[in-house]
């Protein structure tokens, strides 16, 4: 499999040096992205972090209006405490850190030992697990975090940067999460640089439901289907764990090797479904944000908003991946 | 003989019965190597049912653990360990970074030279019940603790019936070999494995598989002297 690297053991940091050098809003160190205008007094510092190879999370949200410091771990595999230490001190303005950890096995025990480790900081976490594919039971590791981890971001972001107290930023970013879910499916594997070859064969007559973001397996492979049939088979497990009604957030996310175009054909099916349960896609967002590596396919991410969430997603955002209102 | 320094001993692996120093530094150099060794049978694996980087964050991780052992060389077996779960812990990530690095560290806080084989034993299990209560891991979850559980079981067991070092090594080394065999058919109900559900069946957990090379070790260390 070809790939646009330099070296398997350096693509992480020679992508990092990219992004330094595309974007002269962040400060790249030691591998933590921070905001270049560094932290400001009084507001809430937002750190969340994670495998390298899903961009442009979390590093490409580092900004006004989203997160303060990202901690990119090699490809798939979680940030070292050390990392996550050192972002969370550098960007307490006083007013404490929020910790966004997507649950993983990796990332959840990474960033509680360096919750533990940063005494001066006052710390608290939010944990997402929004993948409806994943039972929540003593018989897994729970519900993965997946594409409600933008929506998390985005809208704790804006109430930090109004300059909300700690436990409401945190209590804001744990609604989010509890009013979303995802559903995600995949057409291909995807190759890691290290592995260089695909994580593991699907045939071309044949998809991986239920999959997660690490080109890990799905829960099942079926055969492959419409793009209508797709989406439905998405939005059916999504609608069958919280009704769709009201107003929603609707994320249409690319794994990283689907064309834009498809992913729109994809969408239109996403918004007859929404119309056709009698509910409102109030605010959408198409495209690649929560990705893995090359692998082709998508995922829903549904969020039931109120008033108070649709004005938050609606706030300023200015980050390499995400920008309006400013 | 109670923690004298090695170099009366010669750097010898053991001393009058109990391990030293150079012999749990040993044991680290042939984890490293078997790590790189069995480098692409762990991604495998892990391929199968997680996200194919098993192997080769453990390479990178016990890389980094001799690199700091040759930096600031230890005194003492505890020494040793706390080390290098210290070095897991900073440099893997993921959760066989924090897993093992703990375990290690657990190790290392237990053992009170002289290192008996009954103070091995423990300090072993106290490892074991660190990566139990990190991952709030049972036998049976299809984790490391798959290998590890027997592996302890059969040191103690080794103690308790009197067996030679060596031989006890042997035993627990096959207990881990058979445990992570075991965990073929099971279901994984933790970690990255467990979002498969039935799926994860039929394969071996690479985490069960790194735990048994990593007791292999043992064996192969101390049949060199």
């Amino acid at each position: 499999m070809k790939k646009l690297i330099n070296s398997a053991e350096s693509a992480v940091d020679d992508a990092l040096a990219g992004m330094a050098a595309a974007h002269p809003s962040l400060r790249i160190r030691d591998r933590v992205v921070y905001r270049a205008s560094g932290p400001r007094a009084g507001k809430v510092g937002l750190v969340s972090g994670g495998g390298s190879g899903h961009e442009p999370l979390h590093a490409g949200f580092v900004g006004y209006g989203m997160l303060d410091a990202a901690c990119p771990g090699e490809v798939f595999t979680s940030p070292v405490p050390d990392q996550i230490v050192e972002a969370t001190t550098a960007v307490d303005g006083g007013a404490g850190v929020l910790h966004i950890v997507k649950n993983y096995t990796g990332d959840v025990l990474n960033f509680e030992m360096a919750a533990e480790l940063c005494e001066d900081v006052q710390v608290a976490g939010v944990l997402v697990d929004d993948d409806v594919a994943v039972q929540d039971s003593l018989y897994t590791a729970g519900r993965r975090g997946t594409g409600a981890t933008l929506f998390v971001e985005k809208i704790a972001g804006a109430l930090a940067e109004e300059g909300a107290p700690l436990a409401e930023v945190a209590s804001v970013a744990g609604e989010v999460n509890a009013r979303s879910r995802s559903f995600g499916i995949a057409l291909t594997s995807c190759t890691t640089p290290a592995a260089g070859k695909p994580t593991f064969d699907l045939p071309d007559t044949q998809v991986e439901l239920g999959i997660g973001i690490h080109g890990e397996p799905g829960r099942i492979r079926a055969p492959m289907a419409s793009a209508r049939e797709l989406t439905e088979i998405a939005m059916d497990a999504i609608d069958r764990d919280l009704p769709l009604e009201g107003d929603l957030l609707v994320l249409l996310n690319g794994m990283g090797g689907t064309p834009l175009m498809e992913l729109y054909v994809a969408f239109a099916e996403v918004a007859a479904f929404i119309r056709g349960k009698g509910a409102r896609m109030a605010r959408s967002l198409v495209g690649n944000y929560v990705t893995s590596l090359d692998m082709q396919g998508f995922s829903v991410t549904i969020c039931r908003l109120d008033d108070t969430l649709t004005r938050l997603w609606d706030a300023p955002v200015e980050t390499p991946g995400l920008r309006w209102g400013r | 003989m109670g923690g004298s320094p090695d170099h009366e001993t010669g750097g010898g692996f053991m001393d009058l019965g109990t391990l030293t120093t150079a012999f749990f530094v040993a044991w680290l150099e042939e984890i490293a190597e078997q790590v790189r060794v069995h480098r692409e049978r762990l991604t495998a694996l892990d391929a199968a049912i997680g996200d194919a980087d098993h192997g080769a964050n453990l390479d990178r991780g016990f890389t980094e653990v001799l690199k700091a052992l040759a930096d600031s060389p230890p005194t003492a077996p505890g020494q040793v360990l706390v080390s290098a779960g210290t070095t897991l812990i900073r440099r893997v990530g993921g959760a066989s970074g924090p897993l093992y690095g703990s375990a290690f560290r657990a190790m290392g806080n237990a053992v009170e030279p002289p290192v008996t084989q009954a103070g091995f034993a423990a300090a072993f299990e106290a490892g074991v019940v660190a990566v139990e209560r990190l991952g709030k891991a049972a036998p049976g979850d299809k984790t490391m603790v798959d290998a590890l559980a027997p592996a302890s079981l059969a040191l103690a067991l080794a103690v308790r019936d009197g067996v030679g070092v060596r031989e006890a090594f042997e035993l627990a080394a096959r207990a881990a070999e058979e445990g992570a065999r075991a965990t073929i058919p099971m279901q994984a109900r933790k970690g990255r494995a467990s979002y498969l559900g039935e799926r994860s069946i039929g394969h071996e957990d690479p985490g069960a598989a790194s735990s048994a090379l990593i007791v292999a070790c043992l064996v192969t260390v101390s049949s060199r002297r």
